[in-house]
């Protein structure tokens, strides 16, 4: 990989590496005594390691004159390689996290160890490492495709790649040792923060210069998605960070906002990451990998700008319905009711336009289990908006609010629709990437997908059956006007459904498990295609004199 | 070159665009999505017109049904109350017995003791009061500081050991690690006390070991745990001689009882529940021993 730089582009990437090292060391000198110095060893462990490793290559053989003339992919298979690992990882977490709840022995009385402290491990481990690294990964396939242009830089790929994965690293092990912004979503520390502000301008800057260099006369569908889903999880990270660390020595900081507008900021930002992280990045993926696996065009491009203007628009004022019957002033909470029930029809919309497009292709959603993840996606991401928008409405909020139904619906679109799209485009873009014929195993493929949609149903239907017995529990009065149940008493009752829970996320991690196993082998023993050749950007267009 | 081509299955055109094989129809938007459309938004409008939504500077519009959450949720905390409030005066200003007379408020008694008990005590006494190691059983019948309702309210008031100026103090001192009592000492009266609740296991080989723990019990222990063991209620000293233990009634637990001492903790509760609630939690803790064998 690193033989695909030139030995100028090595020494960059040496001194840029020396740099970070150099950072993370005076992190450990600053924070001598706390925990902020363990992040600066690591800091420096990672980056003076990729340092040696860039040294030791740093005078091979240049790289062949005409890399220019080919896709950059180096960057991606790497992605890919480190989405499946986070995956295993947070799911793992999960799994554990789940069992806690109907196991509490399972803390084995340690701090790191405890509820607390690995379900942050879990969110930060499926969303960001997984979900972040699989949109890194996808997004640099997409926006070089369908621009017909290679990627507009050589190193800055891997910094926002490897960037991005030293934030994952520094938030995960921050959380085991207590570390954390006790923000929902946006646990990491100030110093973790402003490296991610860095790495993520670095993505938008090789994304839109990458689109600037297109050879179509216009972006795909799937580029808007990436591009909203960059530029807005920017502004969200900026703002919902903003914090005075107590010194530059400490971990901890203060967030600026204080009481229901630090409320407010915090779901603004939780929110969003959900339009934009998880739908908006995954709705980029949809849009290639659907219509490349099922050999489609797509049903309607009306519907795709109607869909992808509406979701930007209403998404953006939504975010108050997750503080329905709180201090927040009424009419915010109005307001976030109905722009959740005007962003349904845009959501819906999407949604319909990627099974409509799979019209003329029901034959290969039967045979092909890597389409079908991908059909199964779409259905559960109309599922999860109806019932998102359904949740958003103030009186149905009143019962779900702050119950399993909340859990059941947040992995009906982490599980269904995030992770089984993210699945049936990695099983389409391994073999591509590597020109590998096909997956190593189809079989294994329809394995995973099984296993994936048994689990995430198993996993559903017990949080929205515990979900609603828990509201109606909270809610009962007795004749005489006090509360039939105590809390006790509703958790007694969700005992057998965090059993099936933890059952139905066990699933799915052994699924993913399957899953890297199929595409380690296709990587390791499928034969080559060498068909090299046909997946190549547009060819410089000759120089037009007076141009 | 753009050509709209013709897609054979749906009989649309395309854009004419094409994306590295990836083509787009040029579908119009089904009449279904833009109604459901208009339904939603109206649906929305509606809602703007009736609650309050849109911020004007430093008000807002207030809707036409003039909602406001903060009014909204005092008005049913009233109505609750007052439906509360016949048999709640009841129990607050009646006397236990005529309580415990009158079968229909003891049944509400039990219903929301239920309740109380389980978001209030259940965290250490267990859902249905069984205790659990260290923490006290309340259905047994066995009570370190007496049992009926007026002692149990006391108990529930000011607390075990408590911050409450007025809390029950109960201590066991730390005999062998004070240095009160040499460790032979510690073993012979744990072997003591053992044998009075298990008289099987004195035999001619524990005997004399018997013999002297009695004589340590004599001097340290008889004056809160009595001269025959059988506790004392004013000082919440447990009773030696019975089956029922708080920190366990095997031999190497009354060492370890007896070598660091123990004290326990009760929380004062009469700041957190009312009145009425803590006489409803007294009946209640109460009557969980009524049932015991």
């Amino acid at each position: 990989m690193i033989r695909q730089l030139t030995s100028s582009e090595r020494q960059t990437a040496a001194v840029l590496l020396l740099g970070v090292t150099l950072a993370g060391l005076a992190l450990a000198v600053l924070g001598y005594g706390n925990a902020l110095a363990v992040h600066g060893v690591i800091t420096a462990v990672l980056a003076g390691g990729l340092l040696f490793y860039v040294l030791s290559a740093l005078y091979a053989p240049e790289p062949d004159e005409d890399r220019q003339s080919a896709y950059y992919d180096d960057p991606i298979k790497v992605g890919i390689g480190l989405a499946m690992a986070w995956a295993v990882f947070g799911m793992f977490m999960g799994v554990w996290v789940a069992a806690q709840l109907a196991w509490p022995d399972l803390a084995f009385d340690a701090a790191w160890s405890g509820f607390g402290r690995l379900r942050p491990t879990h969110t930060t481990g499926v969303i960001f490492g997984f979900g972040g690294n699989a949109l890194i990964a996808t997004s640099f396939h997409v926006v070089q495709r369908t621009s017909r242009a290679r990627l507009a830089g050589q190193i800055s790929p891997w910094f926002v790649l490897l960037g991005y994965n030293l934030f994952c690293i520094v938030a995960v092990t921050g959380y085991f040792m207590g570390i954390t912004q006790s923000k929902e979503y946006a646990e990491p520390e100030w110093y973790a923060d402003l490296w991610l502000v860095i790495v993520w301008v670095t993505y938008f800057l090789l994304y839109v210069r990458t689109i600037a260099r297109r050879k179509e006369p216009h972006i795909y569908v799937a580029n808007w998605y990436f591009m909203a889903f960059i530029l807005v999880v920017a502004m969200l990270h900026i703002v919902n960070n903003l914090a005075l660390p107590i010194s530059f020595g400490e971990a901890k900081s203060y967030t600026v906002w204080a009481g229901v507008q630090d409320a407010m900021v915090q779901w603004w930002y939780g929110h969003n990451a959900v339009a934009f992280f998880l739908t908006a990045g995954f709705l980029g993926m949809l849009y290639y990998y659907l219509p490349v696996r099922a050999q489609r065009p797509i049903f309607s491009y009306r519907l795709s700008i109607l869909s992808f203007w509406g979701i930007t628009f209403f998404y953006m004022w939504a975010g108050s319905h997750h503080l329905h019957y709180t201090a927040l002033p009424y009419w915010v909470q109005t307001l976030g009711m109905t722009f959740s029930v005007m962003l349904l029809v845009p959501s819906w919309a999407s949604a319909g336009n990627a099974l409509l497009t799979l019209n003329g292709a029901w034959h290969r959603v039967r045979d092909d289990a890597t389409l079908r993840f991908m059909m199964a996606a779409a259905v559960f991401y109309g599922l999860s908006t109806f019932e998102g928008s359904f949740m958003a409405i103030r009186p149905v909020n009143s019962l779900s609010h702050y119950t399993d139904w909340t859990i059941g619906h947040v992995h009906a679109g982490a599980l269904g629709w995030v992770a089984l799209i993210t699945f049936g485009s990695f099983y389409t873009l391994v073999p591509s990437l590597w020109k590998r014929e096909r997956m190593y195993s189809a079989g294994l493929v329809e394995v995973h997908f099984w296993l994936s949609i048994a689990g995430t149903l198993i996993y559903v239907f017990a949080m929205w059956n515990s979900g609603i017995i828990q509201g109606l529990m909270w809610r009962t009065y007795t004749e005489e006007g006090t509360l039939a149940y105590s809390f006790l008493d509703s958790l007694v009752a969700m005992y057998p459904y965090y059993i099936a829970r933890a059952f139905g996320g066990l699933l799915f991690l052994i699924g993913a498990v399957v899953g890297c196993y199929n595409i380690w082998m296709t990587v390791r023993s499928m034969p080559s295609t060498a068909a090299r050749g046909q997946d190549l950007p547009a060819a410089p267009a000759p120089a037009v004199p007076g141009e | 070159m753009e050509v709209n081509e013709r897609d054979p299955v749906t009989g649309r055109e395309t854009t004419g665009h094409e994306w590295n094989g990836i083509r787009e129809l040029d579908t119009p938007v089904p009449r279904g999505v833009l109604i459901f459309l208009i339904v939603t938004h109206l649906w929305a409008i509606a809602w703007w017109f009736l609650a309050p939504t849109w911020p004007l500077g430093v008000t807002y519009t207030k809707g036409l049904l003039g909602l406001d959450q903060q009014q909204a949720v005092e008005e049913r905390l009233e109505t609750a109350q007052a439906q509360r409030a016949e048999w709640m005066g009841r129990i607050e200003s009646q006397p236990y017995e005529t309580i415990r007379a009158d079968a229909q408020l003891m049944q509400i008694v039990r219903s929301t003791g239920r309740q109380l008990f389980g978001d209030n005590c259940a965290a250490c006494h267990g859902i249905n009061g069984q205790g659990a190691a260290n923490y006290p059983d309340l259905t047994d019948d066995d009570w370190l500081w007496g049992d009926g309702p007026q002692l149990i309210e006391e108990t529930l008031r000011i607390g075990i050991n408590s911050a409450h100026p007025d809390s029950r103090i109960a201590q066991m001192p730390a005999f062998g690690q004070d240095g009160m009592l040499a460790r032979n000492e510690v073993r012979s009266v744990a072997a003591y006390v053992y044998a009075l609740s298990n008289p099987d296991y004195e035999t001619p080989d524990t005997a004399e070991r018997i013999a002297a723990g009695s004589e340590v019990f004599a001097t340290n222990c008889a004056a809160c745990h009595g001269d025959d063991g059988a506790g004392m209620r004013d000082l919440g000293a447990p009773n030696l001689t019975d089956d029922y233990w708080v920190y366990g009634g095997d031999l190497q637990t009354i060492v370890t009882s007896v070598h660091g001492g123990r004290q326990g903790h009760m929380p004062t509760w009469d700041e957190r529940l009312s009145d009425a609630e803590i006489r409803i939690l007294a009946l209640y803790v109460d009557g969980l021993g009524e049932n015991a064998p």
